[in-house]
């Protein structure tokens, strides 16, 4: 298995993500820097990581989104490329359109740092096919701007197809619907504010998020 | 030729950062603010002769994400 993690300036969970995926698949991703134009053959997973990119300039993933790395990503992601992205990853989806939406500031203004319980909406996905349906995992959050935001309609319409992937079990930033991550139509691209990768070994405290990248690199080996 | 382009968030969408705002203004005693809300200035210095519509597209392709914002073109000589 193939995967990529981008790394724009201001990334700070780049190198977690990668561990994560290390520890998962056994082989290393490839680190690609956002000036990057194309995304090198055969990777079949890409990571959007976490921090802070172009110093959430504007708005948080708006340059990043405009980067010349994900025009390529976004044409990836519409051949069928796996796409994660977490927490400034999320937001940097969103901004570049693959993902609807947007994320505000936290409705309680303040950053949040701390472990949160989610709820597994859906557990079809490549995403979550390890968890149950319904099932309380618990992941570390730490952000500012995870207010998720759509129109009615949208979210009338992602909730109709399944494409809840994550909710907050208890109230965390005043996500529309208690909204922590979706999917795209597609089920290859998932945006989550909570982060998986800083749960993935015993001494993270949690090992919640190490079935996201297990069921998703035994999905990915399955169908290579 | 100048261009201001103001983004305000939408009507409806809510806006924390005008609420701390309106929160400090109460504290430092001022009554009588009913509500704020927060937005951008942004500044464009431009070669003379760009076009409205070149305006518009930057405004709808970065500057403003129109999922939650309005924008508002306002050109100075």
């Amino acid at each position: 298995m193939k995967s990529a993690v981008i790394v724009f300036p201001g990334s700070n969970c780049d190198r977690d993500m990668a561990v994560a995926i290390e520890q998962a698949s056994g082989t290393k991703p490839i680190m690609l820097w956002h000036r990057e134009t194309e995304i090198p053959d055969g990777v079949d997973l890409i990571a959007v990581p976490g921090g802070f990119s172009y110093g959430d300039y504007l708005r948080s993933g708006a340059m990043a989104s405009r980067s010349p790395v994900m025009a390529a990503v976004k044409a990836a992601a519409e051949r069928g490329v796996f796409v994660l992205g977490v927490c400034n990853g999320f937001q940097v989806l969103t901004e570049t359109g693959l993902l609807p939406g947007a994320l505000m500031r936290n409705a309680g203004i303040h950053f949040v740092c701390r472990d949160v319980a989610l709820t597994v909406e859906n557990s079809q996905s490549a995403f979550t096919s390890l968890y149950e349906k319904g099932e309380q995992v618990v992941f570390p959050v730490a952000h500012h701007d995870g207010n998720y935001f759509a129109d009615t309609a949208t979210l009338d319409r992602i909730e109709g197809e399944g494409r809840v992937a994550f909710r907050y079990a208890e109230a965390v930033n005043g996500s529309a619907r208690d909204i922590a991550g979706i999917l795209n139509e597609g089920g290859n691209v998932l945006g989550m504010m909570p982060h998986p990768e800083r749960a993935v070994e015993p001494a993270h405290g949690n090992v919640d998020g190490a079935r996201m990248f297990k069921g998703l690199v035994e999905g990915l080996m399955a169908s290579a | 030729m100048k261009a201001r382009v103001f983004v305000t968030l939408k009507n409806g969408v809510l806006d924390p950062q005008g609420k701390a705002i309106h929160h400090a203004l109460e504290g430092l005693g001022f009554g009588g603010v009913n509500d704020v809300r927060a937005g951008k200035l942004i500044e464009l210095d431009l070669a003379e002769g760009t076009s409205d519509a070149d305006i518009e597209a930057m405004c709808s392709k970065l500057l403003a994400n129109t999922v939650i914002e309005n924008f508002k073109i306002e050109k100075v000589a």
